[in-house]
């Protein structure tokens, strides 16, 4: 990926204004492979109508907890997996379905850990928030807004410490840039040449605060400049624009070994979570989200240059439909974990005098 | 067998422990350039270089959150939090991740890694450098909290922490760095994390201590001795897992115990051990459980006012004595 990371300017630098209008910097897909450009498109389907399953899941409470979904985000998510190597390590807040997917797990295990089922890609004991693959090297989901950034300079230290070549990516919402968390980690992966990217998804309201009235630095790219990290800013609703920057800061960051900072201008087509009416959204936004929508406008450009025609449209349609059907049969078919094994995960190394005990058991049977 | 400090004792199992494992590395505050505020980690740095002694800037929650990040792949770092009390700042790494991360994601990824921290008063240093905060650590499950009270404890318990794939709280106590003790040579004693010891046979009352207290109820139970009262001593060694079973078992013995702990009285440790001799040992009792514990104060700068805040023989001793009275028993 790293050869076309130059290609049609889609880096897009900062232009000083908070939205730049996805036209104004859409790189050409016409040296594309049609075969690659078909493959964004299904992923970012796929993620749509997975998520949009997830939330009718929800709502029959099929779900518990909390569910935060990708949906608006699929540009963003499928652009920034792309730009991963299999052997890049990738840690992400709570927002993280659609990474997990991208990132090569199987909707299966994906939908299996939402409705907390032992076939989960975490054994039911995560969630939607908490996923974690060792094999496809998701280092988790985390739920502690910024909790996963030190962790992600941490592994990026081990990377390091080892000579391997691996980057790591940390994903993060715009509200992060304002934990101490954030500016802690980026200090220590500038001091010590960490490979890691921080990947920033403003979707401009972190909960239902907008980022300038949360962020005194609203250009979240720029927040990097304080450690001397390079910020970049791309438009988070062209995947290709996505893929583009991402390969680059990815690639720079193996071959440099230093912390680069990527932000994507994004919009959340709903709420916080699948609970948030989102009633502090201004009617502008609601259609500013929904005039972004990043997969219907990969659609329309795929047609129009001619990679997508009505068969294929329908064939990928089916086909995506028929494995997030499977997904959640799969889901709704899998065994709860069973409560014996309640006590199997609380320490890797056992110990001597572990408490196994359950609520009505009594410390010390005479 | 030699007689070395507690310090010592750390520092040589450090140096082992390195040249044992390569995966074994060491961060944190002063601990490379500066050889560490209680000098731990003196010599290491020239002998191991930067990459496996770490100096980090002042930023507890991002080094302590990037160790666990590095264990996550595998290192085994060891943390030296300059103490305790500073530990606060990295709590959310160390209760939300590091507790968690086995757990959480089905038993998938291990977080093998040492959190070494000084804490304790006595050394006039005001309200905030003074605490001993273990509690908050010893309430979660995920994480193995231990805190030795002897050189020889430390370095098996120092092996034992390195070599867990769990996160591992060692608490050390100011008090106790210069204090001496036989240490075996070229050994390789791995402690079991979970088990308390019976660091003193005795029958008339059992004195239960962790860290510095068990080192003053060892003095106090040599002390009673000379007035023919027979105590005996459980030194917890590891707050979490708690070995309960060493507790019942010696109070089941004795009939009545003392709890001394260098915290707050109120929700603290010597609170879980009382229920404890509650719930297993009720029928032996011959006595209330007695608990000393720190003054309920912000730890006072002033020498006197700190002292009297600080659980000492004295005050262990009058515990001793008046739960013997109250079994009965006429002492001193």
């Amino acid at each position: 990926m790293a050869d076309t990371a130059k290609k049609g300017g889609g880096t897009a630098r900062s232009t000083g204004g908070r939205r730049r209008s996805r036209k104004d910097a859409a790189p050409s897909i016409a040296d594309e492979q049609p075969k690659a450009l078909l493959e964004y498109y299904r992923q970012m389907l796929l993620i749509r109508r997975f998520e949009e399953r997830t939330a009718q899941a929800y709502t029959q409470a099929r779900i518990g907890g909390y569910c935060h979904l990708n949906l608006g985000e699929e540009a963003t998510v499928v652009g920034l997996m792309t730009a991963l190597k299999e052997r890049d390590y990738l840690f992400t807040n709570y927002r993280e379905h659609g990474y997990a997917i991208g990132k090569g797990i199987s909707p299966r295990e994906v939908m299996a850990e939402l409705y907390g089922r032992s076939t989960g890609v975490s054994k039911g004991w995560g969630g939607s928030m908490h996923m974690f693959d060792t094999e496809a090297r998701l280092l988790g989901g985390y739920g502690i807004v910024g909790g996963q950034l030190p962790l992600a300079a941490g592994a990026a230290l081990a990377v390091s410490y080892r000579g391997g070549d691996e980057v790591v990516m940390c994903q993060m919402g715009d509200g992060t840039t304002n934990i101490g968390a954030f500016h802690e980690t980026l200090n220590i992966a500038a001091l010590w040449n960490l490979p890691v990217v921080f990947v920033v998804i403003n979707n401009y309201t972190g909960m239902g605060t907008t980022v300038d009235k949360s962020s005194a630095e609203p250009e979240l790219h720029k927040r990097g400049s304080a450690y001397r990290i390079e910020g970049v800013r791309v438009d988070g609703q062209d995947v290709i624009a996505v893929r583009d920057a991402a390969s680059d800061l990815v690639e720079r960051a193996r071959s440099e070994q230093r912390p680069y900072l990527l932000e994507t201008m994004s919009h959340r087509m709903k709420g916080h979570s699948v609970v948030d009416p989102a009633k502090y959204r201004t009617k502008e936004q609601v259609e500013e989200a929904r005039a972004n929508d990043p997969v219907a406008a990969f659609e329309a450009r795929l047609e129009e240059a001619g990679v997508l025609d009505d068969d294929a449209k329908k064939e990928i349609a089916d086909s995506v439909r028929d494995e997030v059907t499977d997904a959640a049969d799969f889901a709704e078919n899998s065994p709860n974990p069973e409560v014996s094994t309640l006590f199997d995960y609380t320490y890797a190394t056992p110990v001597a005098n572990e408490s196994t005990r359950m609520p009505a058991d009594p410390v010390f049977a005479e | 067998m030699s007689v070395i400090t507690y310090r010592q004792a750390l520092r040589e199992t450090l140096r082992a422990e390195m040249h044992r494992d390569e995966d074994v590395f060491l961060m944190g505050e002063e601990i490379g350039v500066f050889e560490g505020s209680y000098k731990i980690t003196e010599g290491l740095l020239k002998e191991f270089g930067e990459r496996r002694v770490r100096d980090t800037p002042i930023a507890e929650e991002g080094f302590v959150g990037a160790a666990i990040g590095a264990a996550m792949l595998g290192l085994r770092p060891v943390v030296e939090v300059m103490t305790i009390n500073f530990s606060l700042l990295a709590l959310d790494q160390i209760v939300n991740h590091a507790a968690k991360i086995y757990g959480m994601f089905g038993g998938q990824n291990s977080v093998p890694m040492v959190i070494r921290m000084p804490g304790g008063g006595g050394q006039q240093l005001g309200a905030t450098h003074s605490q001993n905060i273990e509690l908050y650590y010893s309430f979660v499950p995920g994480l193995k909290v231990v805190a030795p009270s002897t050189p020889a404890e430390a370095a098996a318990m120092l092996r034992a922490a390195i070599r867990d794939d769990d996160p591992v709280l060692f608490l050390e106590n100011l008090g106790l760095y210069n204090t001496k003790g036989e240490v075996p040579d070229d050994d390789d004693t791995v402690a079991e994390i979970g088990r308390a010891a019976v660091t003193r046979e005795g029958s008339d009352i059992t004195l239960i201590g962790y860290s510095r207290m068990a080192a003053v109820a060892g003095q106090v139970a040599e002390k009673l001795a000379e007035d023919d009262i027979s105590v005996e001593v459980v030194d917890l060694r590891s707050l979490r897992p708690l070995d309960r079973e060493t507790i019942v078992e010696s109070v089941r013995k004795t009939g009545c115990a003392v709890v001394a702990e260098d915290d707050w009285l109120t929700y603290g440790i010597g609170a879980e051990i009382a229920a404890t001799i509650q719930e297993g040992a009720f029928d032996y009792l011959d006595a209330p459980v007695r608990r000393v514990a720190m003054a309920e104060v912000p730890m006072p700068y002033s020498k006197p006012l700190e002292t009297a805040a600080l659980p000492s023989a004295e005050s262990i001793t009058t515990a001793v004595h008046e739960t013997l009275r109250a079994v009965g028993r006429r002492v001193g």
